[in-house]
């Protein structure tokens, strides 16, 4: 009897594992997922290998989700295979949709990365300065390594993305619904965001504890401030994403009392998370007076990092250019 | 074949109650000045959203100035310090991505100001000139390649 059952694919680029553990923190209900779908590759969990997706029929997946930024060979290798097999490809999580934490890395190139992590963190013991290298000959084997990429892409920078399932990791409910619409054939148009299209602010339990006019006197940092648990984060001078950033994360940091990070990008109205940002937090500064403007600006310590801490890569400029880090 | 020398690819977004009706001015007086500046009109210097600035440096522009009210002169009373502060924030950004904060520049120029409107342009291409080019390549930066 063939089996009928639509397959999925996942599969991880440049992440952390949070993403795998989304789809595991389903818990029972990742038994319903199994049951309705066949699994056909998923590296995390189960030996099926590379030879097999090739072996597959062009369009025989019925979905790959793919999580992780893409920085080397192997992961542009990996997905456009994985898009070639694929009827539907939906980007999982921060990374793939955005860039995410990884993407911090265009502030830098190779080099300045392989210099800090092979060379000059405290910790590292290399006496004879080895660093990766795409081909060497070891006991008379020549061994090849995907080549690392000056710059951090997100998915859709190199394949075709039909869907993006926000935030870092994505939560349970978004990645439940998005299957289950996947298999009632339910789908929103290709290229939505599986997550509501208004902003955090919108949803946030905090939204009513916001003054008529929000004024920012200088900026915290949240370990220096004894954050109110209640209070809009803003109007306690610590930066928070909220105004710039897509709703539907549950606000799970917020009712940890941390302020919102942008890991769930900006709404559909928005191109660029971090400029956005910025200009809602330049607005509410408290003075017209352009030194004081000057020493506000001045108490954000790393402004281009913090607006941009999980879009850099999909942002309108993409990265630092690279003639200023060279 | 000889390399043609750098001629500076300005935006100017102009706010349409000072600055425009200045350079207008400018215009009508018949003043010369540098024509490196591609001026777009908006109705407050405060409509003008990083996003456009960004969008500009990326399709190519070496420079970008921003030009509205003298603080206190808004047409809607506030847009100006608004934009004020949006450009001090912004020009931080732009250094950490590698941008020099020179190639973009805040000017307040009223209805009045022809001639200020004129030394505007003329510095402003001077100074991204011998900045020389921003080379984004339109964006393109660096292409992934399997």
């Amino acid at each position: 009897m063939s089996n009928t059952k639509p397959k999925v694919a996942f599969y991880w680029c440049a992440s952390c594992g949070g993403c795998e553990e989304s789809i595991i923190d389903l818990a029972e209900d990742i038994l319903k997922v199994a049951a309705a779908v066949d699994i056909v590759f998923w590296p995390v969990a189960l030996d099926f290998k590379r030879k097999d997706v090739e072996a597959m029929e062009d369009g025989s997946i019925a979905a790959s989700f793919i999580n992780g930024a893409v920085r080397n060979s192997e992961q542009e290798d990996m997905v456009k295979l994985l898009r070639r097999k694929s009827r539907i490809v939906v980007a999982h999580g921060s990374c793939s949709h955005l860039g995410g934490i990884p993407g911090l890395a265009n502030f830098w190139d190779k080099e300045t990365i392989f210099r800090r992590a092979y060379l000059t963190t405290p910790s590292t013991d290399n006496p004879q300065g080895v660093v990766p290298l795409e081909k060497s000959a070891v006991d008379g084997c020549e061994l090849e390594l995907p080549r690392f990429y000056d710059t951090v892409f997100s998915l859709d920078q190199v394949i075709d993305v039909d869907y993006y399932l926000p935030g870092c990791a994505p939560p349970r409910d978004l990645i439940l619904s998005a299957f289950q619409a996947l298999l009632e054939g339910t789908l929103p148009p290709k290229g939505s965001v599986l997550s509501p299209n208004k902003s955090e602010c919108d949803e946030c339990d905090r939204n009513d504890t916001k003054p008529e006019k929000l004024e920012i006197k200088e900026v915290k940092r949240p370990w220096e401030v004894h954050l109110d648990p209640e209070v809009c984060f803003l109007a306690q001078g610590v930066i928070c994403m909220g105004p710039a950033t897509r709703a539907g994360c549950g606000q799970r940091c917020i009712s940890a009392n941390m302020p919102c990070r942008g890991c769930f990008g900006p709404t559909d109205q928005v191109y660029d998370q971090g400029a956005k940002f910025l200009s809602a937090f330049a607005s509410i500064l408290a003075t017209d007076d352009e030194k004081e403007i000057e020493n506000i600006v001045q108490t954000i310590v790393d402004p281009a990092g913090t607006f941009y801490r999980f879009s850099l890569p999909s942002s309108i400029l993409r990265r630092k250019r690279l003639e200023a880090v060279k | 074949m000889q390399e043609e020398p750098f001629e500076p690819n300005l935006v100017g977004f102009l706010c349409t109650w000072c600055s425009y009706t200045g350079a207008d001015f400018a215009g009508t007086a018949r003043m010369t000045y540098a024509p490196n500046v591609k001026i777009i009109r908006v109705m407050c210097s405060g409509r003008v959203d990083p996003q456009f600035v960004l969008k500009a440096f990326r399709e190519g522009a070496d420079g970008v100035l921003i030009s509205g009210c003298h603080p206190g002169d808004c047409h809607y009373k506030e847009g100006n310090y608004r934009t004020l502060r949006r450009y001090r924030l912004l020009i931080r950004v732009l250094e950490q991505m590698g941008i020099e904060p020179a190639r973009l520049r805040l000017e307040w120029v009223s209805a009045a100001e022809g001639a200020r409107f004129q030394r505007v342009c003329n510095e402003f291409t001077e100074q991204i000139r011998a900045l020389g080019p921003l080379s984004l390549n339109g964006g393109k930066h660096e292409q992934h390649q399997a």
